[in-house]
């Protein structure tokens, strides 16, 4: 038996590894797997962007306490995209050809997963997208943790149709995600036996609504439905409320409190308005409780009352990333990937994830909330809910080389 | 003084060669890339406000429009050299319509200013609002705030799977930007560039002169749009992706610190400013411990304040200075920016 | 009916708003001859201003009329004896010191109070129009604007200091012959414009999210109302806002947001390509 210089080193390792503290470790360890990701961590979007940066931080902190993963510590190379969807290509280029990291978590609005994704893919970088988003990518190098409207929307509008009525008046974000949640909203009011008034669509920018609040009582729906996106629509909340129309007509939102915008408002102004997610921090789960009691000791208990869903669902991102190669015994793209595609399920603080093969889509629990006294109280929870809208027409099983985000018909 | 001139512009190429060869070697061609098309950028700026006296506060008009018809064209078409060359020219006659539309309306100063600005702004809105799928030309989609990605990058000519990317674009840009400062200064050596200038200095001098004030600054305005539109084509490129971003206020404002940093009245300057102050942008986007937009308005203040001429001027006249000391009195030569001299 | 109502109120507020958010802009470049573009930041920290008072105990109109006005008044004045001073008469030159300045504030703003949107409530309740239900804060932004104008043009018009400051504004040299500090004037007219800009942010700000770049939404709004409206202070000021509150409210009404705010920057081009002066360099030339 010969041994080369390298196995006595890795033998060397491996001691050190069991018998030293984590700085010695660190050194003397193979080269640690880089964990790339690219958010918004300042300008209009941070609200979302800092708790996920705090949410990816605290996991990588809690695989690396643990011993890392196959043993090697994880590289946290993070850039921040300043809410410019222009930086988000570029710092993707940077991650794939300067940093060579071996995964990104990246990509906060659907505009900035659809500059970069295509980008990963020719990289050959293994892509998670954790956000709760509009539905339809259909691409085997991207997996998405976060809900799509069949989970939420679809057992969100029956309850509020039964509660308030048949009309709806639809407020959306102008981009790809508010005109293809529109679209859906629209279609589960049909499947319903319901009816749309109108569609309003606000560019991002836009922060006075007086005209459209006169607008809709012009129309004189049952409910207003918002998937009004960011810092400047926020506005809607309060001039609604400063019109004295919360008593009037009642609100959803299938963006509302992902950015703990529950927070922001006043219980005058938020109280009443009808949302469903995958999390809450209600949530009385002992994982829930494991998480946030982790959150606080890293990140001061201050910080606690920030955790939103999309930094849960980043959290389980890479969590479940780190269970897949510890299932594959490596981080290369495909052997990642083949474990994620065995069905791989996760326990997070929001509940199951399991990955569903035939979309890359994650299964989830669903639970319908209402704000009162700035809380997201739990009404009622549906669990396991499957992405049926992407799995309609999305199957990777079948045709491994599709890569499109599909739109939906109406 | 014809002389002096050009033998300055032969140095500039000279020195813009050492450099496309030696800066790949300190940072990445990625980067670089970028950090060459700012310079473009710049110099269409540079152009008409240093030697037209047009402050333009929306430069970014241009350079979005470019960056966008390149990529629609490219969507179409799929082979790279047609939609190029439309990059180039869309912009050069949306310059040349809006330059008429506001020259021979006697626009001037701060009122040229604010029609520029909303020119942008209208670009901005418009651009943002596009995401319905109503928006669609031929088979590319506007997209909205999202933008246009997957077009078809700058291919060898007549080739289209030879993609020109990362380092072989980055010499492609370096050239590009040597050949439009070499014709931008032979534009202003000719009898057009003189009249140029001289509109820059007394502009009621040169009408009673009898030259049409009017025209030429149309055309210069037009030349300069063709410029930045070629900037926005490269980026296109480079980024892969175009947002309605590039039309924005900020972008535009950061044109006119690089040239104000740089220094107006030479060409070199705006260029040099915009790289360095690209870099500096860069670098500060990968730290979060001082808010880098902060840094970038007080780089601008004090430059107003203390440097008025910019940059590379006030380091050039140090330098005659100092060469000239021996002499008991430099010739000085007029102009509005001081005694900067051509480069 | 009450459709027609509620749209002129809608319009009203609209112009309204405008004259708000332009007025400080319009004393500072129509006395001063400077463009203030900072303006919309100063904006911005009378907007935070109002918020950080009402969540530190005092009334809220206190702070938004008074508290917030103070405090950017005084920041105008730093600024102005630390930068714009040195820039008298160079127009380029403090429009580009200014838009630093701007971009500075924007930045300050940032790693002091972050990007999370923050707020406070209306303090009018809403009230009922016929069928409709009304923002009463509307009502309230109109009357501020309407005292706002009123006051300017008292000031201007009827106090000893207005007389002074119209005439250094014309001659300078006189100004100080007669024993007035120039120095000074300009001083007083800066700061009244920055606090005119830290009124209007403190009133717009319960009605927004609040976030550093929030100014930036504003500025060119202002600058193109000012520019198009002309030299003259009061008059300049009321038609520029009349006429683009009314453009873009009815666009706004009859299609969306966007195609009104594009209107109104089509009128901008338009106007300025028939009235290259603006509309008090050709109608009620030498008005106040």
């Amino acid at each position: 038996m010969t041994i080369s210089r390298r196995t006595v080193l890795k033998g060397a390792a491996a001691a050190a590894a069991l018998a030293s503290p984590a700085f010695i470790r660190n050194a003397f360890a193979e080269d640690p797997i880089k964990l790339g990701t690219v958010f918004d961590i300042s300008g209009i979007f941070d609200a979302y962007g800092k708790p996920i940066d705090m949410a990816i931080r605290l996991a990588i902190k809690q695989i690396n306490d643990a011993g890392g993963l196959l043993g090697r510590q994880i590289e946290h190379i993070g850039y921040d995209t300043q809410s410019d969807m222009a930086l988000y290509t570029q710092y993707a280029q940077q991650l794939t050809r300067q940093d060579k990291v071996d995964v990104v978590h990246g990509g906060i609005l659907s505009a900035s997963r659809e500059a970069i994704r295509p980008t990963l893919r020719k990289a050959n970088t293994l892509y998670f997208y954790n956000i709760q988003y509009e539905g339809g990518v259909c691409d085997a190098n991207c997996f998405v943790t976060g809900v799509t409207p069949a989970q939420t929307t679809e057992v969100q509008i029956p309850y509020t149709m039964e509660k308030w009525g048949k009309k709806v008046y639809i407020l959306a974000a102008d981009y790809n995600y508010g005109q293809l949640m529109a679209r859906w909203i629209q279609k589960y009011f049909k499947d319903n036996g319901g009816e749309t008034v109108a569609v309003e669509f606000f560019p991002l920018d836009v922060a006075d609504f007086g005209s459209t609040i006169t607008k809709i009582q012009t129309a004189a729906p049952d409910m207003v439905y918002s998937a009004l996106v960011g810092g400047a629509h926020l506005s809607f909340y309060r001039q609604w409320a400063a019109a004295g129309m919360k008593s009037r007509i009642p609100l959803a939102s299938t963006t509302l409190g992902v950015g703990s915008e529950h927070l922001v408002l006043t219980p005058e102004e938020g109280d009443g308005i009808v949302v469903c997610y995958n999390y809450s921090p209600e949530l009385d789960t002992p994982a829930n409780k494991a998480f946030t009691t982790a959150w606080g000791e890293m990140h001061g208990a201050n910080t606690v009352p920030n955790i939103h869903e999309l930094a849960v669902s980043n959290y389980q991102g890479v969590m479940l990333w780190a269970e897949a190669v510890k299932a594959a015994g490596s981080v290369e793209n495909a052997k990642v990937r083949a474990a994620l595609d065995s069905g791989l399920a996760y326990e997070g603080p929001a509940g199951m994830v399991t990955i569903d093969p035939k979309t890359h889509h994650a299964t989830l629990d669903v639970h319908l909330m209402e704000m009162k006294g700035q809380k997201l109280n739990v009404i009622k929870s549906f669990g396991a809910r499957q992405p049926i809208d992407t799995q309609l027409v999305c199957n990777l099983v079948a045709n491994p080389d599709d890569n499109q985000q599909y739109e939906i018909k109406i | 003084m014809a002389g002096s001139q050009a033998t300055g512009t032969l140095w500039v190429l000279l020195a813009g060669l050492v450099v496309m060869f030696v800066a790949p070697l300190v940072l990445e061609t990625y980067t670089l890339t970028l950090l060459v098309i700012y310079a473009m950028l710049a110099l269409s700026l540079g152009l008409i406000w240093g030697y037209g006296g047009i402050l333009c506060f929306g430069q970014t008009a241009f350079y979005g429009l470019g960056a966008y018809t390149y990529a629609i064209a490219a969507i179409n078409i799929g082979e790279s050299t047609v939609p190029a060359l439309l990059g180039i020219l869309v912009p050069a006659i949306f310059a040349a319509a809006l330059g008429a539309m506001m020259f021979y309306g006697r626009l001037s100063d701060v009122y040229l200013g604010v029609v520029t600005l909303v020119v942008t702004l209208i670009f901005f809105k418009f651009m943002n609002s596009t995401a319905g799928p109503e928006y669609q030309i031929g088979a590319a989609r506007l997209g909205g705030f999202n933008g246009v990605p997957g077009f078809q990058t700058l291919n060898v000519p007549g080739d289209p799977k030879a993609y020109i990317y990362d380092r072989s674009l980055y010499y492609v840009c370096f050239l590009a930007l040597l050949i439009v400062y070499m014709l931008v200064r032979l534009l202003l050596a000719s009898p057009f560039g003189r009249v140029a200038v001289a509109i820059r200095e007394n502009e009621r001098r040169v009408e009673l002169m009898g030259y049409d004030v009017r025209l030429q600054k149309t055309l210069l305005f037009s030349v300069s749009g063709a410029i930045a539109g070629l900037a926005g084509t490269l980026y296109a490129s480079w980024a892969e992706i175009v947002t309605p971003g590039m039309f924005s206020l900020g972008q535009s404002a950061e044109i006119i610190i690089w040239c104000i940093v740089g220094g107006l009245g030479t060409l070199v300057g705006p260029m040099l400013g915009a790289a360095l102050l690209g870099y500096l942008k860069f670098s500060l986007g990968q730290q979060s411990a001082i808010d880098n937009s902060m840094i970038l308005g007080l780089i601008l203040v004090v430059v107003v304040l203390v440097l008025p001429r910019g940059v590379v001027p006030s380091l050039v006249s140090l330098w005659e200075r100092r060469r000239r000391r021996p002499s008991i009195r430099a010739p000085r030569r007029r102009g509005r920016r001081g005694e900067a001299p051509d480069v | 009916m009450d459709l027609a109502a509620v749209v002129i109120l809608d319009i009203l507020y609209s112009i309204a708003v405008l004259v708000l958010i332009s007025a400080g802009l319009a004393v500072v470049f129509g006395m001063m001859r400077v463009i203030n573009l900072a303006h919309g930041e100063f904006m911005m920290l009378g907007g935070y201003t109002t918020i950080v008072s009402v969540n530190a105990g005092i009334n809220i109109y206190i702070a938004m009329l008074i508290v917030a006005p103070l405090v950017v008044g005084l920041i105008g004045l730093v600024v102005e004896r630390v930068v714009i001073r040195f820039l008298y008469g160079r127009l380029v030159d403090t429009m580009l010191a200014t838009w630093g300045l701007s971009l500075f504030f924007i930045g300050a703003a940032s790693m002091v109070f972050g990007n999370t949107t923050t707020g406070i409530s209306t303090p009018v309740s809403g009230f009922t129009l016929g069928a409709y239900q009304i923002n009463g804060y509307n009502f309230f932004i109109i009357v501020v604007a309407i005292a706002l104008v009123i006051a300017t043009y008292a000031v201007l018009r009827g106090t000893r200091l207005g007389l002074v400051a119209r005439g250094t504004m014309q001659r300078p040299d006189m100004a100080s012959a007669l024993g007035y500090s120039a120095d000074r004037v300009y001083m007083t007219t800066f700061f009244a414009g920055s606090a005119l800009a830290g009124l209007a942010g403190g009133v717009m700000a319960p009605l927004v999210g609040l976030v550093p770049t929030w100014g930036s939404a504003y500025i060119a709004k202002a600058f193109i109302t000012v520019i198009s409206g002309g030299a003259s202070v009061i008059v300049g000021l009321l038609s520029g806002s009349v006429l683009f509150g009314l453009v873009s409210q009815v666009f706004t009404i009859l299609f969306t947001p966007v195609v009104g705010e594009v209107a109104l920057l089509i009128a901008a081009v338009i106007l300025l390509r028939l009235l290259p002066e603006g509309i008090t360099g050709r109608f009620f030339r030498g008005r106040l």
